[in-house]
């Protein structure tokens, strides 16, 4: 029983590491505070379930939606953040703008197509599942577990070990001395913003699978535990944010199960109000500039 | 009296209601934006206050003018909870904080059905008169007023235009964010005891992310030169979705395209007269 | 009688040590400067004095107390009272509201006092109306003292700091680059100034790139070289020093001039 709560734990885990690792990219980079964020997860689903309903399969809806959820982030990110940040603002003033935008996106999205939760055609993952030392893992579960991996691996791949990633590294340490060195800070900002985007989308996708239930407020929901994630694992670090969002997707499915469901977003604040109080750096106090 | 007056007295009066308590949560966001703190705490508050003061009046029975004050004293316990740890970090972090307070205690007053859970509670006798929410308003505007041309406002403008300097003038930087985030949080709690005493009913969402975010789009529209000012964006966003009848649904739109226009185009807000920071 | 002293008092950064075991005395009155080549650990020691960064080690006391572990806050209430490099007024707020928030710690009322508008809390406005006004006039800002700060000149915006940090009357009084950016007419006239400052009662450290300035207006030199300090002493002796000269000009002209 513990042990299938576990893996239950560690697979929500997982979803929540991937939704938190965009957002804390956008921080880690480009110092911006993006609430924005949450509601290209939203994108991602909504544009996965027109995809699937339309017949396309899930192996190619997962991408496409993911990129067609950087491609929006580009362009919102660039219509609101663009003067902010050659402006030098603060971390503030980004916080706020998108924090008006993303409730505007909400409440449009909802004026236009419903608040009613959607759910994802059914069949598109065998409903199979497979037993494991006595733990039942559905496929779908395999599946998110195995995209979550792909995808961070892959921004890890991207940010360590290629040129692109020193640049963005480069540039979220010193700016200005990146764009003195040639680097095009207004493209990579808006790779940036597409990446954190497109993970937002797969993470909005993984989400609607695994929970079966899609609405324009599901990236609201989602904010708290990013962050709670991006905090406890240090705002703008890859690997803390990671290992945070396990954390919390454990602790939050013991909750559930030993205590009571319903506090479940309580445990994820009471540990956001922990940390701030005793190590607000981060659990693994490395908190800085996009540390991967 | 004939029902369409009847009718038209009821809506009138919501409306008279509705701009008093947000002016009220108006005062509330400018404490804290006056002294450079970006919380957004208010409708988490706003609810605390909403909340602790209908359970007394349900509960136990007691008169409204012993509820008001006590309503702020779970809104004060939470600020205090809240406002300690996150004062030594940048200005972020409190922001954080407060929007994930406000998620949780919605959670919180939708699960626990002693609360009421999605119905909210109801049948909460009327007890605050237009009268009394604009005298207590006035109150507020007064004394912000005052506070704000003596060292104090000065302090806390200083603090706002840099935190640094200030704090090398003697002025201690820890303390005023403290003292400001709990006054945020007396006036939003009572926002929150003279609301739920109007209008017979409060429910978990009417203190969630949407009213958090509208508060700060009254301060971002008003402007914070003043304590004037923040009220009278507060009054402009209560007022426009009422003249506009068809915009009902698209409110919240409303709002937060008003924050991005702000913070863009807008940094100073509608009103952006300075107070003078001196005792006339 | 040392009005402040510290003992080893060092700053480390990440692999950089930006302040190394100075010890510093800071006579009672009088004008003392730190001089040094750019990236010696000036500012930072001004940091770390007026209680802005930490110390990794050591210790810095003050009129015989020590104040280590005080913030900056409390120092100022203490009696050290300081410019910044890049000037920091309240743009917003005018020059004479500017110059009372460098009175903060005298106006003692509490929220009931203010409100109120009770005999202590109007007795210390006015008070304190009347020296911040007596600080402008030090300066010569008084008659724009409606004006608002960030409408100044950036000569004029250095005259209101110094006004605002010396309203309160400090025992001390830190100058970051006071001269920064002025021509030798408004040199002469801060150095005019901080006469004045000094003959009122209030000692001065200054950090200064000015050779000329410092050496006409200082009783004493410290010299930093890479977070440690090198010389303190007379200036006349710090031209002179080849510690000091070395550090300015290299050790091989140094060794040039050493030989005659």
């Amino acid at each position: 029983m513990l042990a299938q709560q576990l893996v239950n734990g560690v697979l929500l885990g997982a979803t929540y590491a991937l939704f938190a690792l965009g957002f804390t990219l956008m921080f880690g980079v480009l110092r911006v505070i993006n609430l924005v964020y949450g509601f290209y997860f939203t994108a991602g689903a909504f544009l996965a379930l027109w995809l699937t309903e339309a017949g396309i399969s899930l192996a190619l809806a997962l991408p496409l939606a993911a990129i067609g959820a950087g491609a929006i982030a580009v362009v919102v990110d660039g219509l609101l953040l663009t003067r902010l940040r050659r402006a030098k603002a603060d971390e503030l003033s980004s916080l706020m703008v998108t924090l008006g935008a993303v409730l505007a996106l909400y409440a449009g999205m909802t004026a236009w197509l419903g608040p009613d939760i959607r759910r994802l055609p059914p069949g598109l993952v065998g409903a199979g599942a497979l037993d494991l030392l006595g733990v039942r893992v559905t496929v779908a579960q395999v599946l998110i577990l195995a995209a979550s991996g792909v995808l961070v691996g892959g921004l890890l791949w991207l940010v360590r070990g290629t040129r692109l990633g020193l640049a963005i590294r480069a540039m979220a340490e010193k700016p200005d001395a990146a764009a003195l060195m040639g680097i095009d800070t207004a493209r990579l900002a808006a790779l940036v913003s597409f990446v954190s985007g497109a993970l937002a989308g797969a993470g909005g996708v993984l989400i609607g699978l695994n929970f079966n239930a899609i609405h324009p407020y599901m990236g609201e929901a989602m904010m708290l535990r990013g962050f709670v994630v991006v905090i406890v694992g240090g705002l703008g670090d890859i690997v803390g944010a990671l290992l945070a969002g396990l954390l919390l997707g454990i602790v939050e499915v013991l909750t559930a199960g030993y205590l009571a469901s319903g506090l479940k977003e309580a445990v994820g604040f009471a540990i956001l109000v922990l940390v701030l109080w005793t190590r607000p750096a981060g659990l693994f106090g490395r908190a800085g500039v996009a540390r991967a | 009296m004939p029902a369409w007056l009847e009718d038209l007295y009821w809506t009138y009066q919501n409306v008279v209601t509705a701009l008093g308590v947000n002016g009220l949560l108006a005062l509330s966001m400018y404490v804290v934006l006056a002294a450079g703190q970006l919380s957004l705490g208010q409708a988490a508050f706003m609810g605390l206050g909403a909340y602790s003061s209908a359970l007394m009046t349900l509960w136990f029975g007691w008169p409204f003018w012993l509820v008001l004050p006590a309503a702020c004293a779970a809104p004060v316990a939470f600020a205090l909870a809240v406002g300690g740890p996150t004062l030594r970090l940048s200005g972020v972090y409190l922001a954080i904080a407060t929007i994930g307070l406000g998620e949780v205690l919605r959670a919180v007053y939708l699960n626990v059905d002693a609360l009421g859970g999605a119905l909210g509670l109801s049948g909460i006798p009327e007890q605050a008169s237009p009268l009394l929410i604009f005298s207590v308003l006035g109150v507020a505007l007064a004394v912000l007023w005052l506070v704000g041309r003596s060292g104090a406002g000065r302090a806390m403008e200083a603090l706002r235009e840099d935190a640094t300097a200030a704090q090398s003038m003697g002025i201690d930087v820890r303390r005023v964010r403290l003292v400001v985030l709990v006054a945020s949080a007396v006036l939003a709690g009572l926002a929150g005891a003279l609301s739920a005493h109007a209008t017979d009913f409060i429910g978990p969402n009417d203190f969630g992310f949407e009213p958090a975010v509208t508060i700060l789009s009254f301060a971002l529209l008003g402007g914070i030169g003043s304590p004037f000012a923040p009220v009278l964006g507060a009054w402009v966003l209560t007022l426009l979705p009422e003249l506009l009848r068809g915009f009902a649904d698209l409110r919240l739109v409303l709002d937060g395209v008003v924050i991005v226009l702000a913070v863009l185009f807008l940094p100073r807000g509608l009103l952006s007269w300075r107070m003078p920071r001196r005792a006339a | 009688m040392t009005l402040l002293a510290t003992r080893g008092l060092t700053r480390r950064y990440a692999g950089l040590v930006a302040v190394d075991g100075v010890d510093l005395a800071v006579p009672d009155g009088g004008v003392h400067a730190v001089i040094g080549p750019n990236g010696a650990g000036k500012t930072t020691l001004f940091n770390l004095l007026s209680g802005l960064v930490a110390p990794s080690a050591g210790g810095i006391r003050f009129g015989g107390a020590d104040i280590t572990l005080l913030p900056a806050d409390r120092r100022a209430r203490l009696g050290i009272a300081r410019t910044f490099q890049n000037i920091r007024v309240f743009g917003a707020m005018t020059l004479l509201e500017n110059v009372l928030t460098g009175l903060h710690p005298l106006l003692t009322s509490s929220v009931v006092g203010i409100v109120a508008r009770l005999p202590r809390f109007r007795r210390e406005e006015a008070n304190a109306v009347v020296r911040a006004r007596g600080a402008l006039a030090l300066v010569g800002l008084v008659d724009r003292e409606g004006e608002r700060a960030a409408a100044l000149s950036y000569g004029d915006q250095r005259r209101l700091e110094i006004a605002r940090a010396v309203a309160g009357s400090p025992r001390l009084l830190l100058l970051d680059e006071p001269a920064a950016g002025m021509n030798p007419a408004e040199t002469a006239a801060l150095g005019t100034l901080i006469r004045r400052i000094v003959a009122s009662g209030t000692t001065v450290l200054l950090v200064e790139h000015d050779m000329r300035f410092v050496m006409d207006l200082s009783d004493s030199v410290t010299v930093l070289n890479f977070g440690r300090c090198i010389f303190a002493g007379p200036p006349a002796l710090a031209r002179a020093d080849p510690a000091v000269i070395e550090a300015y000009l290299g050790a091989k002209v140094a060794a040039r001039l050493a030989a005659g």
